[in-house]
């Protein structure tokens, strides 16, 4: 089939980007997006020109490295499916496919389609866990979880972090990724004694990571790959005020969460690449 | 060289008790003094990083991925083992431990395995501590599957994401420490060279693959758990980044390769669609619980699936194997599904693939049941083939899968370098010639929290490490080999890419040292390897600089490695003259047809020493004792 992409070139941050057009008359529509997209670096390293950067690995839609927006939409068209799993059979005959890094602020761009999302692990790094250390474990059946419980914290454990709830946000907010984690962590009884904290320090972390505020439009829940559900969202506001008051005396700076200033001073947030 | 595998002596359900309580122990005070390098954050890495961190080391990690949260461990689908007995069904350590030896075709070190199966009732329970929503009864108690031919229910798992789930607890214990400050972490940053100083790991070299800088990271020991070496045939089930390369350089620096050849086939993948073809996808074995496996009886037979009646067909595990049938082991599925396809009898385009039909199974117990059992597989199916496998008889094709192969390790998990520890996939140690489902995960997070956090800190308490410094002969060495090959790859300026070169290496050791192998074949392969290796270095065109964000070069080094381990899996392949688990020689087979070992001269490791660049490596055999389970033949009729 023939397709014709237009991608986003940019040599490294501090250099202007710019679209180039280039043409694939030979597709096959049994092809995944980034198998097409490494046809096309074959040609242009023969052809001596500079191929595209992208980022991908385990290409099975479970390592969440891959990922840019097609035609506007984060993952491109197919529900529920990342652009490694993508084949190009949902694509229209001649169809223009334009392709663009994520775009946010707290994703700076590396290389063509390739951007920095060291902000999501310094999220998890600022409570996204339970603390508890190796050996110190009861037996796995001591604490009962009840089925539905387990379910809905899998619901919620099931994100990829691969950043297109970011992307496709126009307030550019991580409320999806940071809630899926809150989430997951707080309904389960091992998750509980910290639940608190975890809302209060990772969405001051989130926050301080540059990324939006949350109005509730849900365009990250429809572009999800692992259709994580917006509730999650609920869960982060809910344990965040809750947290915000049972901790009052704790954690001063934290409670005025949707203001920039109040958060930034007493945060790491690690730009060494910038 | 002489190999000391420091197992100790006594009963072997005794003997990880003494060898810790043996152990000497660093002082609470003084662990902050000592750096440790952890290269690799999967379950093994991830898992060894976070303890470390916690035991009060400082403690680096690096991975190549832009997050520790992408190692490959994470695309892990099945569950993971321990031998909890919460099933009531008879299972316990000493089964899960029989099974695994038995299941390795005697070829791993019964008291590796033993400790394996004692630390799994741990793992669960650190596991489920973190977090892990690990599937559960409507009590609210863990539920177990069973998995991998094993007549016990041992098997926790988490959906079909049981690797995700458990490399995400890993990860935030890991990202727990970089937030106390005890794990620096380093993303996007690989290893190229281990520095050895006076015998001893003492760094690394490093490339910062955003910056391209190269750097230097010295420390008191050296942890890999790198993973394995799959993509060695360039189609494979493992992630893109895979690699040999921080192995294959320590192998060089004197780290001993153990079984090379040991390689694991998955028997259901999605067949290749085309020569843009860049990985394969795993579909869970639990498929065959319900599909029937079959191929045209005729060769050359294209007409579809539903206008060949039954008569036509051939169910050749059912016909060969009438008491397992479908369920036979991977190995044994996977090697039929060749022979099929030898014969011409293979479906599809490209002729390699044959059916996995469920129409048998839907008519007798309705869609709707299998749409429970295999739904997400089947919406898989169809989103990357386009065809609807309700409708349609599923193709599947074996793929590679995993490696058994490694660097060779004693008891303690240190390579014959002292102070090189190897964790996970990247060492050889637990599963002999074939590893049993759901065993990795349980190898992975064994070696990384419970074993490696031990064993380091003994290796530090008794010897005296000198104090080095950037400024010695090893370090700058190092450095200065790695530059060299980097120039050395961009320098070539010929006229194809790595791509092509790796799927044209891929093809001949698929060819002849993947599911079946001959000695004229490996012979063959061996030379062809050479060829393709010089046109490697004369004709390849790496584009851009070495100072940038260079993918082209991260896998052209990659690839380089991946020939000179090519040659070696070849050669042990040669000779190692039995068939055993994984490695199929047709010369070595029963008149039945089934894999031939031959206990008597090859009972042993077979560990590989590096002796220059083309100069033949030097074996050097462990030999393997069973004391407790006795090596018979197995047998699936």
């Amino acid at each position: 089939m023939r397709l014709k992409l237009k991608i986003w070139r940019q040599q490294s941050r501090s250099a202007a980007g710019k679209f180039v057009s280039y043409p694939m008359d030979d597709a096959n529509p049994d092809m995944s997006m980034l198998e097409c997209l490494d046809v096309l670096n074959e040609r242009l390293i023969e052809a001596g020109e500079d191929p595209v950067a992208f980022e991908h690995d385990c290409r099975e839609g479970i390592c969440g490295s891959c990922g840019f927006m097609i035609n506007g939409v984060a993952h491109g068209p197919l529900p529920a499916t990342t652009v490694c799993q993508l084949t190009l059979r949902h694509f229209k005959e001649g169809q223009e496919l334009v392709l663009e890094p994520w775009r946010a602020r707290a994703f700076p761009l590396i290389k063509d389609l390739v951007v920095d999302r060291r902000s999501f692990d310094r999220i998890i790094s600022s409570g996204g866990y339970v603390s508890v250390s190796t050996g110190s474990a009861p037996d796995g059946n001591a604490i009962l979880v009840s089925k539905e419980s387990a379910d809905r914290a899998m619901d919620a454990a099931a994100c990829i972090g691969c950043g297109a709830c970011v992307a496709a946000c126009p307030n550019a907010s991580a409320a999806l990724f940071t809630g899926a984690k809150i989430a997951h962590l707080g309904i389960l009884p091992q998750g509980k004694p910290e639940r608190d904290v975890r809302a209060l320090r990772m969405v001051a972390q989130m926050n301080a990571e540059g990324f939006g505020g949350c109005t509730n439009i849900g365009e990250c829940t429809g572009v999800c790959p692992k259709e994580i559900p917006l509730e999650v969202i609920a869960a982060m506001n809910r344990d965040y005020i809750r947290g915000s008051w049972r901790e009052r005396d704790n954690l001063v700076t934290t409670i005025r969460p949707f203001t920039e200033w109040s958060t930034g001073s007493k945060l790491k947030v690690d730009r060494a690449t910038e | 060289m002489e190999l000391n595998s420091r197992i100790p002596s006594g009963p072997i359900e005794r003997l990880w008790d003494e060898t810790r309580f043996n152990m000497k122990l660093v002082n609470p005070a003084n662990k902050r003094r000592h750096s440790l390098i952890v290269v690799g954050s999967g379950l093994a890495g991830a898992s060894a990083a976070a303890t470390l961190g916690e035991l009060g080391y400082n403690v680096k990690c690096f991975c190549f991925q832009d997050s520790p949260r992408r190692a490959h461990s994470i695309a892990a689908q099945g569950g993971i083992n321990a031998a909890k007995n919460y099933q009531n069904d008879g299972d316990s350590i000493y089964r899960l431990f029989y099974d695994t030896v038995k299941g390795g075709d005697f070829r791993a070190r019964e008291a590796n395995v033993y400790r394996l199966a004692q630390i799994s009732v741990s793992i669960i329970d650190q596991c489920v501590a973190q977090g892990v929503p690990f599937a559960r009864e409507y009590g609210g108690t863990l539920t177990n599957r069973s998995f991998g031919g094993a007549q016990v229910s041992r098997t926790f798992y988490a959906r079909g994401q049981t690797g995700q789930q458990l490399l995400l607890g890993a990860y935030q214990a890991l990202e727990r420490q970089v937030q106390a400050g005890s794990v620096a972490m380093y993303p996007r940053t690989e290893m190229l060279d281990l520095i050895v100083i006076d015998g001893r790991a003492r760094g690394i070299v490093t490339r910062n693959l955003v910056t391209g800088e190269i750097d230097t990271h010295l420390g008191d020991a050296v942890i890999l758990g790198t993973g394995g070496y799959g993509n060695v045939f360039y189609l494979s089930t493992n992630a893109k980044g895979s690699n040999v390369t921080a192995s294959w350089r320590a192998h060089k620096r004197g780290a001993l390769f153990a079984n090379p050849c040991f390689t694991q086939i998955h028997p259901t993948c999605i067949p290749v669609s085309g020569d843009y073809q860049s990985k394969l996808t795993l579909m869970s074995e639990s498929l065959r619980n319900d599909g029937r496996i079959w191929v045209p009886k005729q060769k050359g037979d294209t007409r579809p699936p539903d206008r060949i009646p039954e008569s036509e067909r051939d169910y050749y595990l059912e016909r060969r194997y009438p008491s397992f049938g479908n369920l036979v082991p991977r190995d044994v599925a996977s090697r039929n599904a060749k022979y099929a396809c030898d014969e011409g009898r293979g479906v599809g385009e490209t002729g390699l693939g044959v059916y996995l039909d469920f129409a048998d199974s839907i008519r007798r117990l309705g869609r709707k049941t299998i749409e429970e059992r295999y739904g997400n597989l089947f919406d898989m199916y169809e989103r990357i083939t386009g065809e609807d496998p309700y409708a349609v008889p599923m193709r599947i094709y074996p793929a590679i899968h995993y490696t058994m192969g490694g660097l060779w390790v004693d008891y303690h998990l240190m390579s014959s370098i002292p102070g090189l520890f190897v964790i996970g996939e990247a060492n050889f140690s637990d599963h002999g010639a074939n590893r049993l489902g759901a065993s990795a995960l349980m190898q992975g997070l064994s070696d990384g929290y419970f074993i490696v956090p031990y064993t380091v800190g003994d290796y530090l308490a008794s010897n005296k490490l000198e104090k080095i410094s950037e400024s010695q002969s090893e370090v700058g060495n190092a450095v200065a080999l790695v530059e060299q090959m980097t120039q050395k790859l961009l320098a070539i300026d010929g006229k194809r890419t790595v791509d092509s070169f790796h799927r044209q290496l891929g093809k001949i050791v698929w060819d002849y040292c993947g599911m079946s192998r001959t000695a004229g074949g490996l012979r063959l392969a061996i030379e062809q390897i050479r060829e393709l290796r010089e046109e490697f270095w004369n004709n390849l065109r790496v584009p851009g600089s070495a100072a940038d964000f260079n993918q082209s070069l991260e896998k052209a080094g990659r690839v380089a490695d991946f020939f000179e381990l090519a040659e070696l899996m070849c050669v042990d392949a040669l000779e190692r003259n039995e068939s055993c688990g994984g490695h199929f020689r047709e010369e070595y087979q029963t008149a039945e047809g089934e894999a031939q070992r031959d206990d008597d001269n090859y009972s042993y490791v077979a560990a590989w020493e590096y002796r220059g660049y083309g100069s033949p490596e030097e074996l050097v055999k462990e030999l393997l004792e069973f004391q407790y389970v006795h090596p018979s033949q197995r047998s699936y009729k």
